[in-house]
């Protein structure tokens, strides 16, 4: 599977002095898959909102689990991401990037969702007065 | 190289820290070093996905998203970049079996689908500036130019960078830095996909449900 199997020359390159520290390397079927479920991830949503089947709460709630399912899926199948890989370097900054995410998206949502509730409120013929 | 060569009497030679210079292939943590690069870069999109989620209901009596979003579009976009992503993971199946040309062949295609896409997104932001849904008409429309748009740079400088590195297969055939390279830009192009799974989902799928 791996090219230094038949190619000497490959010697030296990111996976030559290690065949197991490196992300793995695909196979069509690994990819096929992917792309396979990809389509279906994609297609559903698309066709939730465009054909407007469930109340749009629901459907709120129903795409961005599908999103979070596909970005697995992309994870998994396309970027080859396993405990293993760099010796679990790469799931290790993830998680790190995973963590400071969810700190950033969720507080800034949180802070300024307060902040508009809490200030006086205003006319839509005041903000036309705004500079 | 650690404290259990020390002997009995202690006078051996005890040395707690690695003196010997170990063999560092060249690029042996490129692709490590890479992968931490496209972690921060995904710190920016998170930025500004923070920041479209933030603004994107102040419309400032300007149009909203139904009024501006055509989904068929957005779907044909999204469509073109899950194409590119699989023939690129073709171009790395043919590079592992040592095909330059069927890699060159992959990498093209992939391309052709990288500029599609940007060519949907143009034609979009064309029509979106037509229309006077400005990036300057409200803060909703700032914030998703600023994210969309941004998307849309790293797709430019991959599409430049993947020209740039059929150029160099091309005089050098499969070299090992050529490999490595490949694979860095693999590792970017599919993290763009991934990008654009956010983006679609809660920009525009999203929007519409507003």
């Amino acid at each position: 599977m791996s090219a230094h199997d038949h190619a000497p020359h490959a010697h030296g390159d990111a996976h030559g002095h290690d065949d197991h520290g490196g992300a793995a390397h695909g196979s069509y079927g690994s990819y096929l898959l992917g792309f396979g479920l990809s389509v279906v991830l994609t297609a559903i949503p698309f066709w939730m909102v465009m054909a407007h089947v469930l109340p749009n709460q629901v459907t709120g709630y129903i795409i961005m689990a599908f999103a979070a399912i596909q970005i697995i899926v992309h994870m998994v199948l396309f970027l080859h991401l396993d405990t293993k890989s760099e010796s679990g370097w790469n799931m290790m900054a993830l998680a790190f990037t995973v963590v400071v995410l969810v700190i950033t998206l969720s507080g800034s949502l949180w802070v300024m969702y307060n902040m508009n509730t809490n200030m006086m409120p205003m006319s839509v013929e005041d903000m036309r007065q705004m500079p | 190289m650690s404290a259990d060569t020390m002997t009995a009497n202690g006078d051996a030679q005890v040395a707690f820290y690695d003196l010997d210079e170990h063999d560092h292939p060249e690029g042996g943590s490129t692709l490590l070093g890479f992968w931490i690069y496209l972690m921060s870069d995904c710190l920016i999109f998170a930025m500004l996905f923070a920041t479209y989620g933030v603004l994107g209901h102040s419309y400032a009596g300007g149009p909203g998203p139904r009024q501006l979003f055509e989904l068929p579009l957005v779907a044909l976009n999204t469509a073109m970049l899950l194409f590119s992503s699989i023939t690129y993971g073709f171009a790395m199946l043919a590079m592992n079996q040592n095909k330059v040309a069927q890699t060159q062949i992959w990498l093209f295609v992939t391309a052709l689908f990288g500029i599609a896409f940007l060519s949907i997104e143009l034609t979009e932001f064309a029509a979106l500036i037509h229309e006077g849904a400005t990036p300057q008409r409200s803060a909703f429309l700032s914030s998703f130019f600023t994210l969309v748009g941004t998307h849309g740079l790293h797709v430019t400088f991959g599409l430049v960078w993947l020209f740039t590195l059929m150029v160099q297969i091309g005089t050098k055939g499969l070299i090992p830095a050529n490999r490595r390279r490949l694979m860095c830009l693999s590792l970017f192009w599919h993290f763009l996909d991934v990008i654009w799974i956010g983006v679609f989902t809660f920009v525009y799928l999203m929007g519409m449900l507003r």
